[in-house]
């Protein structure tokens, strides 16, 4: 099942072929280096949905912000569909840990920040509306951000990189300061975009729950600095359930990685 | 016992609704009184012009509140303006009356150098072509000296904010020109340039200018980098970034540069005037000063006194409107 609507999606390929190879990075904090990634390789394929777990602070978002091009890596090779990854590219859109919405723009000019940026707003208004109606915001349109509450700043966030419509979309626990209901519409509205648009999705979250029901493949990651513990292909189809025992298992499985066997 | 509470408040908030039109009233009545008082009251020291024309102006003002009391109660708007000045409508007439006492009416100021209120209002009366020439050239003189500060400030700022080879030349030029008050150049200046009149608008320029370019680089340096990830990912250019992510997130920090050297720019302004250029306010004052005609001098205060309140006022206005999107910005 998953399989066929990978297959069709691969024929109009809108995803992105991501290749990470051999990828160490550090940083210096205070005059010492501070080892974040060592060593890590994946291969994501067009339209895949990756989920990254890891324990706090091992490096997730820096491997993110690499993926991004916001950042040059210190060694080893980034290729997305073959080319080397130097800068960042409004193919790649990344939804930050934080909304950080500009202050100064309403809802509306906030989401259409990136066709703006690209030159492209004139011709394409009407998907930044059909954008804010995706996330369920149409109403707040004309509000400032100081004017939402958390979840609709990141639900404003999200429809800010739908917009563009990229071909990888990199996600930095977008939901983690969601309500727990507006977190499983927004679970399942992720898996629609994702099944009707067939980008490549790179999905970093702490709640191994939601790893389980959206991704294709997870990726656990060691303490910092961060190298690849293990990898599990999730064989099911959508829409997923959480009570589903293959489901239960794996999620044993990974807390289990995480050092959390007990807590489960 | 909180209910009891809740219950007084709520009925605050009724005669405070009430009292409008009765504090008004009152105003009203204190004016008429100052009126009174200026008409009959014999003037001390000498006979003063425009006596007659003070208390006609006291009559006016108590006539126009008693008109605002009675639209008041129909208009909502108009009673919730008016509420606000009611106190300062009582307390200004009576503030006038012990001037118009201690000048006026029993002499216990020194005459030539306290005049009382119906000396100003000759003073506008008599001299107000000279007045109004003063207050065009005071005004064409300053608006070019802070357009041009206020511009070449805010451009420097982004500069040096966004660019390390601009700031590398820009810096040591701010930290050593900038902090000089800039009327410490002004007889340099008078003989640098080739008018008083530019060196005038150089001096006024660059008391604006320092504040401005500090406030926008300090604003331009401290916008959140997350702001310009966020705009990277999207595929902004440079371009993108500096006049649509960094000069809007500055612009509160720029505004406090704006105020700062508007503040800098009047004093520079009057004694530019005072010592080189012949004309506007700042030469109005000393030329009164001069021949001693010191109603003149405080009339010319007065008008100096709002316009430069009218001009922060309305800097604040722009700002309102600019960043709307603050929440709770200080109101002037
Ligand atoms: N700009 C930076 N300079 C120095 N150190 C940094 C920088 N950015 C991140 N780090 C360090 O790199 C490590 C990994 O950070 P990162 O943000 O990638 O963690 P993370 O896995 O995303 O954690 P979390 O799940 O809590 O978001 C942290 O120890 C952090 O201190
Ligand atoms: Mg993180």
């Amino acid at each position: 099942m998953v399989n066929t609507a990978r297959a069709s999606v691969a024929q109009q390929s809108p995803g992105l072929a991501l290749r990470i190879d051999n990828l160490s990075h550090a940083f210096s904090l205070e005059g010492h280096r501070l080892p974040v990634l060592e060593r890590v390789s994946l291969d994501v394929a067009a339209g895949e949905f990756v989920a990254l777990l890891g324990p706090s602070g091992c490096g997730k978002s820096t491997l993110l912000r690499l993926v991004a091009g916001l950042e040059p890596a210190d060694r080893g090779t980034l290729l997305a569909d073959g080319v080397a990854i130097t800068s960042p590219d409004p193919s790649r859109v990344v939804v930050f840990q934080d909304p950080t919405l500009y202050p100064w723009r309403r809802v509306w000019d906030n989401v259409a920040l990136g066709l703006e940026a690209q030159g492209l707003l004139k011709t394409t208004r009407g998907k930044v509306d059909q954008a804010l109606a995706k996330v369920g915001l149409s109403q707040f349109a004309r509000a400032y951000p100081r004017q939402l509450s958390g979840g609709m700043a990141q639900r404003v966030a999200l429809a800010r990189a739908l917009v563009n419509e990229p071909r990888l979309l990199i996600l930095d626990e977008p939901l983690g300061k969601l309500d727990s209901l507006t977190r499983i519409a927004m679970q399942q509205e992720l898996i629609d975009l994702w099944q009707r648009q067939g980008y490549t999705a790179l999905l970093v979250t702490h709640d191994v729950e939601e790893a389980l029901l959206l991704a294709n493949r997870v990726i656990v990651f060691s303490d910092r600095p961060a190298t690849i513990k293990a990898e599990l292909t999730i064989d099911r189809g959508y829409p997923r359930h959480r009570d589903d025992p293959y489901l239960l298992d794996l999620r044993k499985q990974i807390l289990g990685l995480l050092g959390l066997a007990e807590s489960w | 016992m909180s209910s009891v509470e809740l219950v007084e408040t709520g009925e605050s908030v009724n005669t405070s609704t009430v009292r409008l039109w009765l504090q008004g009233l009152v105003a009203a009545a204190v004016w008429i009184a100052s009126a009174a008082l200026i008409i009959w009251w014999p003037n001390a020291v000498r006979k003063w012009p425009m006596t007659q024309g003070l208390a006609n102006v006291c009559l006016t003002i108590a006539a126009l509140i008693v008109l605002a009391v009675i639209v008041g109660r129909w208009s909502e708007r108009l009673a919730r303006r008016t509420q606000t000045l009611g106190a300062w409508l009582i307390a200004l007439p009576i503030l006038l009356s012990l001037w118009e006492l201690f000048t006026a009416k029993l002499g216990w100021l020194p005459v030539p150098f306290f005049a009382p209120p119906q000396a100003l209002l000759d003073v506008y009366v008599e001299d107000w072509p000279r007045l109004a020439d003063s207050l065009l050239h005071s005004a064409i003189l300053l608006g070019s000296g802070v357009a041009v500060g206020a511009i070449t400030g805010f451009t420097a700022g982004v500069a040096i904010g966004w660019s390390r080879s601009i700031g590398y030349w820009l810096h040591p030029v701010l930290r050593i020109l900038g902090p000089v008050p800039s009327t410490a150049l002004l007889p340099l200046c008078f003989f640098l340039f080739p008018s008083s009149w530019s060196a005038s608008v150089f001096l006024i320029a660059l008391a604006t200018w320092f504040p401005v370019t500090v406030l926008t680089w300090s604003g331009v340096s401290s916008v959140d980098k997350a702001y310009y990830d966020v705009a990277r990912t999207l595929g902004a250019s440079q371009r993108f970034l500096i006049f649509k992510v960094a000069i809007p997130a500055a612009l509160p920090h720029v505004f406090v540069g704006l105020f700062m050297g508007l503040g800098a720019s009047f004093s520079t302004l009057v004694v530019a005037e005072m010592m080189g250029v012949k004309s506007g306010i700042g030469w109005y004052l000393q030329w009164a000063q001069g021949w001693a005609a010191y109603a003149n001098m405080y009339a010319a205060l007065l008008i100096m006194a709002l316009a430069c309140s009218g001009l922060i006022s309305a800097l604040f206005l722009i700002r309102d409107r600019l960043l709307a999107w603050q929440q709770g910005a200080m109101k002037w």
